[in-house]
């Protein structure tokens, strides 16, 4: 019965013991997962998740501090595709369909601010012409609407054409 | 509800849950009936508490789970469970037995894992088995028949008194199975032919024997499971599949030593393997989807009920087999799939062959 | 002819005598037409009239416009009233550039040349012809027939399957014309084989049509390579794959083309438009229609002039009081309308006006992996791990079961006894997949106008740079040159 408690004790302390060793020198070093979240952003370098640029939004993501569903820019491929990096879950808002900026002709000035702040050069116009954006070049990060000083640009979802428009996923109340 | 537009297909067929569980409860009620009959009030009052149970079980689990409970309790899958527990234990079981055995199926067999499809384990097979190994005991009270009506049969209030407060005068009642007999005797070294010498297997496909409800008729339960084939709601793949293992190596084993090993007729005449083969083992929520994968499935639910029934420590393995070939079914889904059309088995893009090219273009202008 | 057998499938009540013994009528003209500028696959056609212009019958409204196309003409003579927007015959109720006109009431056609013999022109030529007629696939997909024509050509098809199998329920349009065109029908079959440089020709027509399988073969009895093949009655044995399938027993690798089994398949209604569009110059600008279903008054088969609202057809069969449903094609696979006042397009094979009681909706239940999707379905695919994947918007799941290759034919949904939606989930899995696609290409897409942006900015800076630097170099020889001559002077 002595002996039962001793080699017992005595395996434990041991098995204990090793598995402390190892923590300390088996241990793997993790990848810096924020280098690789940033590789996913945008790199725009927006500021509309709050954070300063995509560097910083990374380094939050990775600290597991950053809601996946940050990025408009992004949209809902970005969340899913963050998601399945950090292994999260993607909750069931992701924002809604992108929005793309236009401007509205009758009031724009021609001022040209827009066009040198966009990061995609998806404005297009000269100085003292109305100015335009194409839209297959818009990430819809909202940079051009906050100079404008008329507010004629403005972020706006995109409409849904019959090329666009999907089957929405059935909603039923338990699983399948 | 859900679904504006509605999506195609606008047309269905007409089977439809519900519908599928009436048409089993309907397979299966002549045997039912027989058992019944065959054993008196205490049967009944056994089926009606286990039955009771159940839906008191998924009630409250459904309740606990925020469903709503009508479309759940009527779709008949509780009911069912019941059905097949109660036609699985010793007829003249205590009450409790199968209150416990009901919710037992319902909680930990069915809701606990997510509800109806979700469940991994035959509910009624779970219960029997957590039944058996628990109160081994009460769950081997087995006793030859009684019918219903006739002089040595308890009347309507003794067979309350049975199921509710206990057999009173059990050494006269109780009887061995079949199988119970084979078990224990060739334990005694005794052999085959003389066990067996009074047995009569037109008897006992008809069903004049001792067991549970299910295990009587085994003629009542073919003809169920026939007309549950021919009426498409189970496949023959499961039934056939697991008769013909069952055959096969009982057939070879009692042909390599009659006097230890009893043969096909014995096997598949007695115990609940005709109500497991067609009632049991076809459950479509614990067993594969793809037919190939049902024939594998009920192939080793045979095997294993020959196997437990010959060396293992249960004189009878039906509930054993089925639940252990139900841990067995997912790894059976994940590997045996239906090979996509214009695909190889790995999956990749299927090439035509030039071959058959050619044949196609060549043949067909005589005509 | 050997006829093997196709997977799955399911047997769908057929309700087709609500309709098959009505002959084709005509539906009197509409006072106003709405003919979209896309009702095939591909891009939409340029209009090339405008408001105000009158046009002849068959005249060209709109070209084809980019690699895949196709023109449509005038289904009637009249005044074009305006080239707008209008409510497409599709689910989602959105709209379509559309060309409305109202009709003249003369059903003048415009001038054409009497056109030439068919069998004398070069095969191209034929494609070509075909093409300029505006003619479609009227079976399925609605795919330009003249690039469908040409692409298998050049594959070098052997056999040209014509599809008169029509397995959705309630349809009776293909069966009526075949009953009542063969001899057309088979002409336009000759003239597409000719197009194709094609040996033979298999009819399949199925088993529950047989006048219309005896009409096909008194037609075509003196062809030698042409046959008719009369095929078992299974939904979807009219679908193109499973049809190849059930002809020669090879299946249509997955990702590519029917034509890579060398057998190209094509609808009876298209081999008639082709006859039409070569033998009387006759671009297509009408078809069979089956109105039917428990609620139409008097289901029959008209010939409807395209752009004619769904209104009109219903109007002309005493109307569709009690109907619950309103559908373009058939049960299993048509499209849910969102109103009578849409129009009638190329593809559109059916209107079906479905009571409460033909359409028996319930309440979707849990899977109870009983397996009757996998039965039925006839590309061998587990519409219930698929589904449950794309519930969970796990698409590489969703792809790894076979996502790409459902056809969408129904036939899992048809018999799901739980009456999960499983089409549904199929549809919205595939549409997610299309906006990752489009996600991703934006993300390539923005991270090359982020860099070409930096590019550009990095390349005004030196510009700058240098600018100044040659200024300032010019500034200093100058200065040096003007040092020099005081210097000299001094």
């Amino acid at each position: 019965m002595i002996a039962a408690v001793f080699i017992m004790t005595l395996l434990g302390l041991g098995m204990g013991g090793l598995l402390g060793l190892a923590a300390r020198y088996l241990r793997v070093e993790s990848n810096p997962l924020h280098e690789e979240i940033l590789q996913l952003l945008p790199g725009v370098n927006c500021g509309q998740c709050g954070y300063p640029g995509c560097g910083g939004a990374a380094e939050a993501l990775a600290a597991g501090k950053a809601a996946v569903t940050l990025c408009p820019p992004g949209g809902p491929p970005l969340a899913q595709t963050l998601a399945a990096k950090l292994g999260v879950a993607v909750d069931g808002a992701t924002g809604g369909p992108p929005l793309l900026a236009s401007v509205d002709e009758a009031t724009c000035i021609g001022c040209a601010h827009c066009g040198k702040r966009c990061p995609t050069d998806a404005i297009i116009g000269a100085p003292k012409q109305i100015h335009g954006v194409i839209q297959d070049a818009c990430i819809g990060c909202g940079l051009c609407v906050d100079v404008c000083p008329t507010e004629c640009l403005q972020l706006r979802p995109v409409a849904t054409t019959l090329k666009t428009w999907h089957w929405p996923k059935p909603m039923l109340s338990f699983g399948v | 509800m859900t679904l504006f537009p509605t999506s195609a297909p606008h047309a269905h067929a007409p089977d439809s849950v519900p519908r599928l569980m009436a048409l089993v409860l309907a397979a299966v009620a002549p045997a039912l009936l027989y058992g019944v009959i065959l054993f008196g009030w205490p049967a009944l009052n056994l089926l009606m508490v286990t039955i009771l149970a159940c839906l008191l079980a998924e009630a409250a689990c459904l309740r606990l789970a925020g469903q709503p409970l009508r479309p759940f309790l009527s779709d008949g899958s509780a009911l069912l469970t019941g059905v097949l527990l109660a036609m699985s234990l010793p007829p003249w079981a205590p009450w409790w037995i199968g209150a416990v055995g009901g919710t037992f199926a319902i909680v930990v067999g069915k809701q606990v894992f997510g509800g109806i499809g979700q469940n991994l384990f035959n509910p009624a097979m779970l219960a029997r088995v957590m039944l058996l190994v628990s109160f081994p005991v009460e769950m081997t009270l087995w006793l030859e028949p009684r019918p219903l009506f006739s002089s040595q049969a308890p009347g309507f209030l003794e067979g309350l008194a049975i199921t509710f407060a206990g057999i009173p005068n059990i050494d006269a009642v109780s009887g061995a199975t079949v199988l119970g007999r084979i078990r224990t005797e060739l334990g005694l070294s005794r052999e085959l032919g003389q066990i067996l010498g009074h047995y009569q297997p037109g008897l006992a496909g008809i069903g004049w024997s001792g067991g549970s409800a299910g295990e009587t008729s085994e003629l009542l339960i073919l003809l169920g499971g026939l007309w549950l084939l021919w009426r498409r709601v189970i496949g023959w793949h499961i039934p056939v599949a697991l008769l013909v293992a069952v055959l096969i190596l009982s057939g070879s084993l009692h042909l390599v030593d009659p006097r230890r090993f009893a043969g096909p007729e014995v096997h598949l005449l007695s115990g609940g393997l005709m109500l497991g083969a067609f009632f049991i083992a076809t459950d479509p929520v614990t067993s594969p989807t793809t037919k190939l994968g049902q024939i594998l499935f009920g192939a080793g639910c045979g095997a294993l009920i020959y196997v437990i029934r010959t060396w293992g420590g249960y004189p009878e393995g039906v509930a054993f087999a089925v639940v252990l070939m139900n841990a067995a079914t997912p790894l059976i889904d994940h590997y045996v799939r239906p090979r996509i059309y214009g695909r190889t088995w790995r999956g990749q893009s299927r090439p035509v062959p030039e071959r058959s090219k050619r044949r196609t273009a060549e043949s067909g202008d005589a005509e | 002819m050997k006829l093997f057998d196709f997977w799955g499938g399911v047997h769908p009540l057929g309700q087709k005598h609500l309709s098959a013994e009505q002959p084709i009528r005509e539906l009197p003209m509409p006072a106003r037409l709405y003919v979209p500028l896309q009702q095939h696959t591909g891009r939409a056609a340029l209009p090339v009239v405008k408001a105000g212009d009158k046009v002849g019958k068959g005249q060209l409204l709109g070209r084809e416009h980019g690699g895949v196309s196709a023109s449509v003409h005038a289904p009637t003579s009249g005044t074009v009233v305006a080239v707008g927007e209008f409510t497409a015959p599709h689910a989602s109720g959105l709209s379509l550039p559309t060309i409305m006109l109202d009709s003249d009431g003369e059903d003048r056609w415009v001038e054409r040349e009497p056109p030439p013999d068919p069998f004398a022109l070069e095969p191209e030529a034929v494609a070509d012809r075909i093409g300029a007629a505006g003619v479609v696939g009227m079976g399925g997909a609605n795919f330009p027939a003249a690039l469908k024509l040409g692409k298998a050509r050049q594959a070098k098809v052997h056999t040209l399957a014509v599809n008169g199998a029509e397995c959705e329920p309630y349809m009776t349009c293909d069966d009526r014309l075949m009953r009542e065109r063969a001899e057309p029908i088979v002409d336009g079959v000759r003239l597409m084989l000719h197009a194709l440089q094609a040996p033979r020709a298999v009819i399949a027509v199925e088993d529950n049509k047989p006048e219309a399988a005896a009409q096909m073969r008194a037609a075509c009895q003196h062809d030698r390579n042409i046959q008719v093949a009369v095929v078992p009655a299974r939904y979807p044995a009219g679908s193109a794959k499973q049809l190849i399938q059930l002809l020669t027993g090879l299946e249509t690798p997955s990702g590519g083309r029917g034509t890579d089994t060398g057998v190209l398949v094509h609808n009876v209604g298209t081999a008639y438009a082709v006859h039409r569009a070569l033998r009387q110059a006759h671009p297509l600008i009408s078809r069979i229609v089956t109105v039917t279903g428990g609620a139409v008054v008097r289901p029959q088969n008209l010939e409807a002039p395209i752009g004619a609202l769904v209104d009109d057809l219903l109007a002309f069969c005493g109307g569709a009081p009690a109907a619950a449903r309103l559908l373009m094609g058939g049960p299993m696979m048509g499209q849910p309308l969102p109103g009578t006042q849409v129009p009638i397009v190329k593809g559109t094979n059916g209107i079906l006006a479905l009571t409460a009681a033909e359409t028996l909706t319930v309440e979707p239940s849990p899977c109870i992996r009983c397996g009757r999707c996998v039965e039925a379905c006839p590309m061998g695919l587990m519409p219930l791990e698929m589904s449950k994947r794309a519930r969970r918007d796990d698409l590489d799941g969703a792809l790894a079961f076979g996502l790409i290759d459902c056809i969408s034919c129904g036939s899992c949904a048809y018999a799901c006894p739980s009456r999960i939606p499983l089409v549904q989930y199929f549809d919205y899995a595939r549409g997610a997949l299309e906006i990752r696609q489009r996600a991703e290409q934006k993300a390539k897409e923005t991270r090359r106008l982020l860099d070409q942006r930096q590019a550009r900015l990095a390349r005004e800076e030196r510009a700058k740079a240098e600018a100044a630097a040659r200024r300032q170099a010019e500034k200093l020889a100058a200065k040096a040159k003007a040092r020099a001559k005081t210097g000299a002077a001094a």
